[in-house]
């Protein structure tokens, strides 16, 4: 039982950052059908970002990870600016192309900048505490809540004002969007910003438990878009219920299965998603 | 009247060149750095079939490099076969496994196949490096022998080897030549221009995309091969995704869907990081954005740049001579 | 009847686009079908040609069942179509582009191509000439080395049609043939469809272009809302009161992006 709760409690932590990650991404492929394959590279430098601002100027960790959300937001639209709208009608295959070359760049710069090493982020809630007799740690705690909250914000903020609604309105239809008079280009580059932000949260989070190092967003990504074609692309809802199941089905086939092809679950769940159906589950409609 | 500088006297000089470098490369390491690039561009050349004329990116190829390598090495080392054996194994393997792949993964289109392709390059990946009493695990496949020799030839200096991969190369070339001059070319170039228009004049486009997959994936693994036995120990990496996207920087950077283009990036690239020590270890930090420019300005590469080039150039002198070409029936792709 | 079609539905989650259309098609006849935008017609076509499966109805050409069949194999049994956007190869050449319509003709495979076969090249050679009659057919033989990127859009329908016309159908689909080209080249273009059933061929066609229709079609299905309004000769459609109040009810001619 003890075993149990400990893994739930790990794989909804690990559910979480998924989630987070995993939400950004959908959001812009449903914007721009683009797999942003560099969205993991954002994951890793947002954790940096936040590790570098702590330990450098001793800023505190909550106040880091705002920092850091407004600087890969800023990464994001950039990359878009940059790369994305000159490519927005281009073949999918350059897109592809486009989002491998900021990837590949972004890890490199890592790799210059903070070296290949693997490093720590300490965080406030080191302690571990004890809820009906099983010890969790504090940091999955803070994983697990700070990510609804996250969540949260962002519903309202989808669902509550003009500007959201438009995101919404955008990656159901990029057409109707252009009809009732949105600024397109305005919500690619507000998507692509939160895209941003939810990454560097996610990492910011995550990095006590996990490590810091340039590599750290490879798996992330690619198990961000399992957990997309799983939810359905452009799924907001998707994305979420995709992202725990993962985290939760992870744990515990970490634990009751085989440790050492713990990261395979996610993929061969793909293969086998997509060989019985190649349209992936819970699609919309035919693009 | 025609110039010296015709296509054909080109292809003579590369040629020459590739012949003498091991007499005029001032020390080994140069040759074996030429040897690599070999070995790299057979598998570019396999990675342009289907992304470069088909017109879908997988990015499995990788995988299949590694699955080749490794069958090699596995059976040369632990079961003692025969090198050739083992490389017409380590074919047989790619095509069989490709079939098997791609039936199941060209189901699905577009960006979903390149992510499920993603997914079955990291599987094998994670299977390579776990599966420890097959592949040795982390640790890696140390002692893969040099090609055993064919009657008076052996292959154990480096010379001999270069050679055995040059011709490999020639051949790949020649092949991929053949293939997209071909109807079955046209086929596939049809394709990538439209799926909807060629499924409209017949064609089969589930058919002829497995057929071009394994094509691809046939190079891949015979590359992968090669290369198990050029180095002589192989590890996990061989099937990472960093180094499947570094050949598709090779074939982005020299020209997606050209002939010329697979070899012109590989040559380019491998030199310049190989000469210039300090791009060594951050080459992406360079080759990331010139990838993002090339992909941008010029997505066709360098080798579809100097075609157009050379096509103004020619439209000009027809023009110019007002002589009608009678016949371009077999358009040049490279 | 070349091509008969029976109850013919399509419905796309609650949306039924195509809903219960009879039709049947006579040998060398010109068949056009018109109606409002989002009237199921260019749905019409791809159920026709294979490209979605119907939800219900039944698809005879030739006396052959075509309904379930993939659109491969619906152009090897002979009906051909074009786009309304013609979707040719930019880059290449007119020739280039038209000698793929014979593929479906040849058999070469792999091991012809690297080892350039005599049935590799007898088959190349055959695509070839056969492209080249296409072009004839439609008029541009002058045009065969030109780069699709440089010619005007009538001349690019012109290349499309040839593309279809070397799969050697029997029936040929076009869809809004006439959008985008000015009224002197639609004249040209409507000569070359009547060119079309002179040899034998039959056509289906949609348009917007209300004179080239009336001048041309030797009879007209007019489609609302996915339904089959009303079917007849120019004459009798012209004069159909329910014909008039569905346009009357859309003013727009315009035509649609699929």
């Amino acid at each position: 039982m003890d075993l149990f709760l400990q893994q739930l409690l790990n794989g909804l932590s690990n559910g979480s950052v998924y989630s987070l990650v995993a939400l950004g991404l959908t959001m812009v492929f449903g914007i721009l059908h683009v797999p942003n394959f560099a969205h993991g590279a954002f994951y890793m430098i947002g954790a940096y970002v936040s590790l570098t601002i702590m330990s450098l100027f001793g800023i505190p960790y909550w106040i880091a990870m705002l920092i850091s959300m407004f600087a890969i937001a800023l990464l994001a639209v950039i990359s878009e600016r940059l790369i994305y709208h000159p490519l927005r009608n281009a073949a999918g295959l350059h897109q592809m192309m486009g989002a491998i070359g900021i990837l590949l760049f972004l890890v490199a710069f890592a790799q210059v900048v903070w070296g290949p090493n693997y490093q720590q982020m300490s965080s406030p809630y080191n302690g571990a505490i004890s809820i009906f007799g099983t010890t969790f740690t504090q940091q999955r705690i803070i994983v697990i809540i700070a990510t609804v909250i996250i969540m949260l914000i962002l519903h309202f903020f989808l669902t509550k004002t003009m500007i959201g609604s438009a995101i919404i309105a955008m990656a159901q239809n990029r057409e109707g969007a252009y009809l009732v008079g949105i600024n397109a280009n305005m919500v690619v580059m507000l998507t692509f910003a939160i895209s941003g932000i939810l990454a560097a949260a996610a990492a910011t989070l995550a990095s006590p438990i996990n490590l810091v190092f340039p590599g750290m967003g490879d798996l992330v990504i690619m198990k961000a878009f399992v957990i997309i074609i799983i939810g359905g692309m452009g799924s907001i809802p998707g994305a979420i219920i995709a992202g725990y199941l993962l985290g939760i089905v992870e744990s515990f086939g970490a634990t009751y299965i085989s440790g050492d092809y713990k990261d395979v679950i996610a993929f061969a769940l793909l293969v086998i998603i997509l060989t019985v159906k190649p349209t992936g589950l819970f699609t919309r409609r035919a693009y | 009247m025609k110039g010296f500088l015709t296509k054909r006297n080109g292809i003579l000089l590369v040629l020459i060149i590739a012949l003498l470098l091991p007499f005029i490369v001032p020390n080994e390491y140069v040759l074996h750095v030429m040897a690599l690039v070999c070995i790299w561009s057979i598998s570019v050349y396999g990675i342009n079939i289907f992304t470069g004329f088909t017109g879908n990116l997988s990015l499995a190829h990788i995988g299949f490099f590694a699955i080749g390598a490794y069958t090699l090495g596995i059976l040369t080392v632990k079961a003692d076969w025969n090198f050739w054996l083992a490389l017409l194994a380590a074919g047989v393997l790619s095509i069989v496994l490709g079939i098997l792949v791609g039936l199941i993964s060209l189901r699905t289109s577009g960006h979903f196949f390149t992510i499920f392709t993603m997914c079955v390059g990291y599987i094998i990946y994670l299977v390579i490096d776990k599966w420890d009493t097959l592949t040795g695990g982390v640790r890696g496949l140390i002692g893969i022998p040099n090609p055993s020799r064919i009657g008076p030839i052996t292959f154990d200096s480096l010379t001999s080897h270069y050679y055995l991969l040059l011709c490999f190369l020639i051949l790949t070339i020649f092949i991929t030549k053949r293939i997209v001059s071909s109807l079955l070319g046209r086929t596939f170039i049809a394709i990538r221009n439209s799926e909807e228009l060629a499924q409209t004049i017949g064609i089969s486009t589930k058919k002829n995309r497995l057929l071009s997959f394994v094509i691809s994936c046939f190079f891949a693994a015979f590359a992968g091969a090669l290369y198990a036995s050029f180095v002589r120990f192989i590890g996990p990496e061989v099937g990472a995704i960093f180094l499947g996207f570094e050949m598709l920087i090779y074939l982005v950077i020299g020209g997606l869907g050209t002939l010329t283009g697979p070899v012109i990036g590989t040559i380019l690239i491998v030199t310049l990081t190989q000469s210039l020590q300090f791009l060594q270890e951050y080459k992406m930090l360079i080759f990331g954005p010139i990838l993002l420019l090339i992909v941008i300005f010029y997505p066709q590469g360098i080798a579809g740049a100097i075609n157009k080039l050379t096509n103004k150039w020619k439209a000009k002198r027809t023009k110019d001579n007002k002589v009608k070409e009678q016949q371009t029936t077999i358009k040049e792709v490279g | 009847m070349v091509l008969e079609i029976g109850k013919l539905t399509k419905a796309f989650g609650g949306l039924t686009a195509v809903n219960g259309v009879d039709l049947n098609v006579k040998e060398g006849h010109i068949q056009a079908v018109i109606g409002p935008n989002g009237a199921g017609k260019s749905t019409f076509f791809n159920l026709i040609s294979g490209f979605y499966p119907p939800t219900a109805g039944i698809i005879t050409f030739d006396g052959k069942d075509i309904t379930k069949m993939p659109p491969n194999k619906i152009a090897k049994l002979g009906i051909a179509r074009t786009f309304q956007t013609t979707n040719l190869f930019e880059d290449a050449t007119v020739l280039d582009n038209v000698i793929i319509g014979n593929r479906l003709r040849t058999k070469s495979g792999l091991f012809d191509a690297i080892l350039r076969t005599k049935r590799e090249r007898t088959e190349e050679k055959e695509s070839i000439e056969k492209a080249y009659k296409a072009l004839e057919f439609v008029e541009i033989t002058d045009l065969a080395d030109e780069p699709i990127g440089s010619i005007t859009q009538e001349q690019k329908k012109r290349v499309a049609f040839a593309l279809a016309l070397a799969t050697d159908p029997k029936l040929v689909l076009l869809d809004e043939p006439a959008a985008g080209i000015n009224p002197g080249e639609t004249d040209g273009l409507a000569a070359l469809i009547k060119k079309m059933t002179d040899n034998g061929l039959t056509v289906c066609l949609i348009e917007h272009k209300m004179s080239m229709i009336m001048s041309l079609a030797d009879r007209i299905m007019v489609l609302n809302q996915g339904k089959r309004i009303a079917e007849g000769t120019p004459e009798e459609i012209q004069n159909n009161p329910v014909v008039i109040e569905a346009y009357l009810g859309s003013e727009e001619n315009e035509p649609i992006k699929v």
